[in-house]
């Protein structure tokens, strides 16, 4: 039994707190620093000879010089297990309607529930038998959480293969009690209950092998399914300016996208974004299970008014909640907003450890982080042959609306797509703001690439007549170019922009884009001859009229057909 | 226990050093030399040096002074005393009525747990058309105002602090000219709003540190009250001032800087006050106003930049009127579905044809001939600036979308706005 390790704290600079310690300390090891009767979360981040310096995860006002801090051995954890969807954490797994029961309005410092509650219990159906041999992430048996059926599974932390020595029987059991008994091969015992416990900052790879993202991700936004797609297991990110869409895109994506499960870190921002998700998503149903979103949804939300080191933990948190499910053969998507946010705490507490700062004052070793954080997503095949994947979008707030910050480009050289955000987009609410010609995608679409070149052309051809108008003016440009101009525009209005109010348009499925796309493309390849460039730019009005009044009927009912026969015949004249 | 110190080992900036054993961190401290007793902060501990932050300044402080540590950290008085009252940052009266002591709450209080927040739903009518129709401001949203200096962001706040339906009014004043913080107080006791304000005024001639408290004392002030159930209107000018104060003291400290000299946690310094802004699940709400003048007309800026990734959006005051681009209210959709069902079709194709106006402008400035719709565009531009835009408009929202509708019907064909033909025949006014 080790001894209880302790520690008397001799300095205090903002969330900093130096200890002096007699025995030993382990790096990233968790340490409470103690107030009266306050036990205060934080992580050991450097060692200088005796001195211990700690990031405390809650404010620091009335700490004393002299006090105690307490070494616990264990690195910053989560608790995995049934009971984690629909629930909303704070960036240490504290669970957020349970703690406003507890402490009322306001969140209290050292106040630490357990995210899975031990006293619940959860009906267990083993799948494994006796003698069956299993490895880290074999499943046990499952449990019914809401729509899903959540694996048990041989924690994660097993090395090599083992057998079941013995397996609990189907009924009910508190999420604690040891459901298996696992041998290995000298005759040790391991237990497995239903919950196990993964810190934070290690990836889980209880899987065979890592693929190659190739299957798209429908978000059902059209721009990006089409011109730039996110592939399940790839990574995006979302940079633009404040004001430009980002958190609106983000939700607008958790709440459509084809995809199991959503797990959203909310890191550093505004806390009233996250009450609107978490207000509306028990109301939302998902259209695909008919269940309210948000059994579907996992919150973790550390706002920016919350303690900053633990804005640091939440996106760790987030991410080893979405491999969890993975490990399940479900494929999770992760939105984090804002990475920036995340960014910037860890430049606070460079700041207070008066490391030698890199470019604009963030910690030289800011690009490996965001880079080993990005590559936790993956397209994984499991040792049981199901695949499953994590997407991870991550927004980017870059200082100044400029994308030469060094978040931004740390990011962009590790992500498969990018989509920018233009302020001059956001200025003409032409939403979602993504700029069409910045933005890029490694990944494949659904819709046929060579259509996508011929349409990409167009708006590319169309953005230099209209830089060239703008030089020239409309009467010293030629009638074909000034055409060329007026689709562009039209497909941008119909088809790239997006209207998020209406009801039908919020959202296009697969099959849908995929017949709008063609009408589009149509149009795009059809020779118009006009008299006057005014009346070229009247035919494209009354078009773009008839097209938005489409993207709002029901699709596969009789309206949307013979709107569509309207369109068609009024391009025929 | 209240401990009195004498050994003051350094002198730097407004920053005291003391060595000091058994102090709490951000602790009060009060200062005794000759030019008068000043309150201070502990701002840093090691080991046995204790730094802190004096609110009036170091000046005349000698190494010989007391230091009396008392124990708690920064706190304000919280009764129905305050209404009418008028403090400075360190919340000792200016209006020569007495000192208030009772009741004392702590400044700079935990974040309110998200779970106990509510969606917004209030709208906060202003009879300012291009606020109400194009960006409506909704109770217990953070919005600044972004300005260059000398617009006349105070008359828009003041006009905003007495039109909108509050039961609370608490101006925090930051680096205020005299003059402004004159204005406010008449303004508002002339409109008999005054007995239902609260004023913490840190003038541009106070020590600079009782600029940092302003912010913290209002809100504490207004937290307390919103949890009777008020419904409290803070209007914070000028945050940028706040930040400059920030800036002084972090640079005292030897902190690394990390844009344009402001200290690393600035976003994370803003968003701790701006968050206070609050709907209480059960209790009132807390809605802020700030103003945030931009160095140079400057939005990408260290101080706008980081308060408009805070904020529910920003107000940009140009040329004395609210300019429409870039203008944002975030909470807009959450309350102007429910006021007319044209509110924002008419907010959406009038700026989208008013953004066609202004390039219209571009080329036009340039020399280029103007087509027949180049001056369609011209002519509704023009008209939009001076019956929506011009700040001395004051009219209901209504009457505000009705005068929409006109302005469109004066200058387009309706096939040309691009609005559904079931809007068009029931708004669009008859000939």
């Amino acid at each position: 039994m080790v001894e209880k390790r302790t520690g008397k704290i001799v300095g205090v600079n903002g969330n900093m707190v130096i200890a002096e310690f007699d025995d030993y300390v382990v790096q990233n090891e968790v340490a409470y620093v103690v107030h009266g009767s306050e036990r205060l979360k934080s992580e050991v981040i450097r060692v200088r000879g005796k001195k211990a310096e700690l990031q405390v995860y809650e404010d620091t006002k009335g700490i004393t010089i002299g006090g105690d801090v307490e070494f616990t051995g264990e690195l910053l954890s989560v608790e995995l297990g049934p009971g984690l969807l629909g629930q909303i954490f704070d960036g240490l797994q504290n669970p957020l309607p349970q703690l406003a029961e507890k402490c009322g309005f306001f969140l209290k410092r050292g106040v630490y529930l357990e995210a899975l509650p031990d006293e619940a219990k959860w009906e267990f159906t083993p799948s494994a038998k006796k003698g069956d041999k299993v490895r880290a992430g074999s499943k046990l048996g499952s449990v019914k959480e809401g729509i899903f059926e959540h694996w048990i599974m041989a924690p994660f932390s097993l090395d090599g293969e083992m057998e079941i020595d013995q397996i609990a029987g189907k009924g009910k059991y508190d999420l604690k009690h040891a459901v298996a008994k696992l041998k290995d091969s000298r005759g040790n015992i391991y237990k497995a209950a239903m919950q196990q416990t993964w810190p934070v900052k290690i990836p889980i790879t209880a899987y065979a092998e890592k693929l190659k993202p190739s299957k798209p991700l429908v978000t059902k936004i059209r721009i990006i399914d089409t011109l730039m797609p996110v592939a399940l297991g790839g990574t995006y990110c979302v940079p633009g300016p404040f004001g430009s869409g980002k958190t609106v895109l983000q939700q607008l994506i958790s709440k459509h996208a084809d995809i199991d499960i959503v797990v959203i870190a909310a890191c550093g921002e505004r806390a009233g974004e996250v009450v609107e998700t978490l207000r509306t998503f028990p109301e939302l149903v998902d259209p695909k299970t008919s269940r309210p979103l948000m059994e579907r949804t996992v919150i973790i939300c550390n706002t920016s008014s919350m303690p900053v080191a633990a804005r640091e933990s939440s996106v760790y948190t987030a991410v080893t909640i979405a491999e969890y499910y993975r490990q399940m053969g479900l494929n999770v998507l992760l939105l984090a907003d804002s990475t920036s946010r995340w960014a910037q705490a860890m430049r606070e507490m460079s700041g207070r450890l008066e490391e030698i700062p890199g470019e604009e004052a963030f910690p030289a070793y800011l690009e490996t982080r965001i880079a080993s954080f990005y590559e936790r997503a993956g397209f994984v095949r499991l040792h049981d042959g199901k695949t499953s994947s994590v997407t991870i979008g991550g927004t980017v707030s870059p200082a100044g609306g400029n994308f030469e910050e060094p978040v931004t480009q740390a990011t962009l050289k590790v992500v498969g797509a990018f989509h920018g955000l233009s302020r001059s987009r956001s200025d003409a609410r032409r939403y979602p703001a993504i700029d069409p010609l910045e933005s890029w995608s490694k990944y494949d679409s659904f819709i046929d690439a060579k259509q996508i070149l011929k349409v990409k052309a167009i708006l590319r051809k169309g953005n230099e007549v209209d830089r060239m108008m703008s030089v020239v003016g409309e009467e010293g440009t030629l009638i074909s170019d000034f055409i060329t101009y007026l689709k562009a525009e039209f497909l941008d209005a119909v088809y790239l922009q997006q209207n998020a109010f209406d009801k039908v348009d919020a959202a296009t499925a697969e099959d849908r884009q995929k017949h709008a796309f063609n009408v589009i493309h149509e149009i795009m390849e059809h020779d118009f001859k006009f008299e006057s460039k005014d009346a070229a730019r009247k035919f494209f009005q009354r078009l773009r009229q008839k097209f938005i009044e489409w993207n709002s009927i029901e699709w596969k009912t009789d309206a949307f057909a013979e709107k569509e026969k309207e369109c068609r015949k009024y391009i025929t004249g | 226990m209240q401990k009195i110190y004498n050994r003051i080992i350094q002198i730097a900036g407004n920053v005291v050093t003391v060595e000091a054993t058994g102090i709490g961190y951000k602790d009060l401290a009060e200062i005794s030399s000759k030019t008068g007793k000043s309150l201070a902060q502990v701002i840093r501990m090691d080991g046995e040096r204790v730094y802190l932050q004096v609110f009036a300044g170091s000046r005349g402080v000698s190494t010989g002074d007391k230091v009396r540590f008392l124990g708690h950290p920064m706190r304000v008085s919280f009764s129905e005393n305050l209404l009418g009252r008028i403090f400075n940052g360190a919340g000792i009266p200016r209006d020569n009525g007495p000192v208030l002591d009772e009741n004392m709450i702590e400044i700079g209080g935990p974040p309110v747990n998200p779970a106990k927040r509510i969606i917004p739903r209030k709208m906060v009518r202003t009879g300012i058309p291009m606020i109400d129709i194009f960006n409506s401001l909704v109770e217990s949203q953070k919005l600044p105002i972004f300005s260059v200096p000398g617009e006349p962001y105070n008359d828009v706040l003041a006009r905003i602090a007495m039109q909108a339906e509050v039961d609370l009014i608490i101006l925090g004043g930051m680096g205020l000219k005299y003059d402004d913080y004159l204005f406010f107080r008449d303004t508002l006791e002339k409109h008999g709003s005054l007995s239902r304000s609260i004023f913490f005024v840190h003038t541009a001639s106070d020590p600079t540190v009782e600029c940092l408290l302003v912010p913290d004392m209002s809100l504490a002030v207004a937290e307390e009250f919103a949890l009777k159930g008020k419904r409290v209107l803070v209007l914070l000018t000028d945050m940028t001032n706040f930040a400059d104060a920030l800036k002084e003291i972090s640079i005292t400290m030897e902190q690394v800087p990390s844009n344009r000299g402001y200290p690393g946690d600035l976003y994370s310094q803003l968003a701790s006050r701006y968050e206070k802004a609050v709907d209480f699940d059960t209790a009132g709400s807390i809605t802020i106003l700030a103003v945030t003048t931009m160095p140079g007309d400057d939005v990408t800026h260290p101080v706008p930049d980081n308060t408009g990734y805070i904020t529910e959006g920003q107000f940009y005051l140009r040329n004395g009127s609210i300019e429409p681009f870039g203008s944002l209210s975030r909470l807009k959709q959450q309350v102007n579905g429910d006021t007319r069902k044209d509110h924002r079709v008419i907010m959406n194709r009038m700026i989208q044809l008013f953004a066609d106006y202004r390039s219209t402008l571009e080329k036009q400035a340039m020399g280029f001939r103007m087509a027949g719709w180049d001056k369609k565009l011209l002519s509704y531009g023009h008209d939009f600036e001076q019956k929506m835009m011009d700040l001395s408009v004051n009219m209901s929202l209504e009457k505000a979308l009705d005068m929409g509708w006109e302005i469109m019907a004066k200058h387009f064909e309706p096939f040309e706005t691009g609005i559904k033909s079931e809007l068009i025949d029931e708004f669009w006014p008859k000939k």
